[in-house]
Order: structure tokens, then sequence, then C-alpha cells
């Protein structure tokens, strides 16, 4: 890892703990710590606020506070927040609804892991 | 009642899952219809509830072994009930969440509702469904689409 690049957080939201795992696992980017998970959307708002990521991976279908909504309240605590939407969602309209609510990228449900960690690699690439 | 074109949408959202998620192809049996409201399922069954555009259930229904082994292709080492039933659950989900490239935004899915060693108690809502037969590795499965 290159000393000279700062380590950033990384929070899970999805209601699937297999995804949970699965990115916590497959995620290869040097730079990222894990901090947490949540699996849903207020859940995820109040881990936000106590761990304070840098990155957030953010499933959009999920009880009690869906992603997109989720997104918005996050950006609203930290505009600099990084978001990467993971979802089965495959619509152009719903990707192009959570980049306008502040999301920084989508990648689609289902995924590999060289994808995965493409899509991450872009996501940073804007730090 | 689905064109076939539709029915299409749903068979490759089934191999690109399996493809994608298991690097292991699923091969698709021809779909076929089912008037009687039973299309009948496996012991582990994940329901979406469709609704805005389509009124309906898509489910995705497998037996536990095909499950433990797909766990098992995805790096997963914990083959508990728990995480049987949230795979089930994601795989509907995401077969039918991906169907929204083709149906559009107003495609509405539910979270995914798992039903557990009861398939009796899986019915659709509908008297006709198409079954999509699913063969991956020696195990069978199948998708389930009940639109009206």
């Amino acid at each position: 890892m290159d000393s000279s690049l700062k380590a950033l957080k990384l929070m899970i939201v999805d209601d699937s703990n297999i995804i949970r795992r699965r990115i916590e696992r497959s995620q290869q980017i040097a730079r990222l710590e894990v901090v947490g998970a949540a699996c849903n959307g207020r859940e995820a708002v109040d881990l936000f606020r106590r761990t304070q990521p840098d990155v957030v991976t953010m499933d959009l279908t999920m009880p009690e506070m869906d992603g997109i909504e989720c997104v918005q309240e996050l950006v609203a605590i930290n505009p600099k927040v990084l978001i990467l939407v993971v979802s089965a969602l495959a619509d152009k309209a719903t990707a192009v609804e959570a980049i306008e609510k502040g999301a920084n990228g989508f990648l689609c449900k289902p995924f590999n892991d060289r994808q995965l960690n493409e899509a991450l690699e872009e996501l940073l690439s804007e730090t | 009642m689905l064109k076939e074109g539709e029915i299409r949408t749903f068979i490759e959202g089934t191999t690109n899952y399996f493809e994608t998620s298991a690097q292991q192809a699923a091969s698709v049996g021809s779909p076929y219809l089912v008037t009687d409201g039973k299309p009948g399922a496996y012991e582990y069954t994940g329901v979406i509830g469709i609704s805005g555009a389509r009124k309906g259930i898509v489910y995705f229904t497998a037996p536990r072994g095909m499950l433990t082994v797909l766990l098992m292709r995805m790096q997963e080492t914990d083959s508990s009930d728990e995480n049987i039933r949230d795979l089930v659950g994601e795989v509907a989900n995401t077969i039918s969440g991906n169907a929204r490239r083709d149906f559009g935004k107003n495609f509405v899915i539910s979270v995914p509702m798992v039903i557990a060693r009861e398939p009796d108690r899986v019915t659709a809502p509908h008297a006709r469904s198409y079954v999509i037969p699913i063969n991956w590795r020696t195990h069978s499965a199948k998708l389930v689409v009940c639109l009206e």
C-alpha cells in the first residue's frame, strides 16, 4: 500500500447478510478498511453518524428505509461521502435517480469480484 | 399474460445470475404454462411481490442441496439455515430487479419473502403461471413468473 495514500473507511449497506459478507471479503482495495455494515437505510444512517465512513456501498431495495432515501440522508450529513450503489434494479431511470440524489457510481447485481473492485477503484479515482 | 420476449427477460436474468455469481452456467429448460394455480415449489422459496405497471409474483424455488453448493461457489462458508434463506431471497430479488432493464421502473419489486420447508404454502395469485426449469450441476430448481 502506498503510504502516501490516506486509508479510507468503508461502510456496507445491504439487507442480505450474504452480500454484506461478500463485499467485505471480495473488496481488495488496500486503502479501504471496513468499519461497519447495516441491513437497512435507518440502521445505515445511525452507523454513518457513529463511524463517519468515507465510502459506502448501498443496496436500494431494503426494508425500513430504502437506498435512495438513505443516499439523500447520508449526503446531507456529509456531502463528500462517496457512495457506490450496488443493486439488482437494472433500469437506467433508477441509476440516474441514484446519481441525481448524490450517489457516485452504480454496480448492478449480480457481480463478480473483478466487477466489484473495478467499480470501487473507479469510485476512489474521484478522491 | 406474458409475451415471449418477457419470458426471455427472466431466462436471461436466471442464466446471468448463475454465470456471474457462481461462475458456472445453468441450463434452462423450455418454459411451460401451469393453469391450475399450483406451479409447485422445492424446499426453499424466495417470493417477490410485483406491483406498479404489472401485478403478481416472481419466485425462485430450490432444494437446500443446490443452495448450499451455490453458497460455496460464492466463497460463503456459512451454510446455516439463515444464510440459505437469505440466498434464496437474494436470487429472487436479483432476477426480478434485473427484469426492470426491459420492464422499466414501474415494474416495482418488494423485498423478498422466504418460505422454507412448507412448499404447499407457496401459491400463485392467479391461475396461470409460467415455469422456467433450471438445471445447475446435478440440481433442479425453478423460476415461476405469475403476472397479470
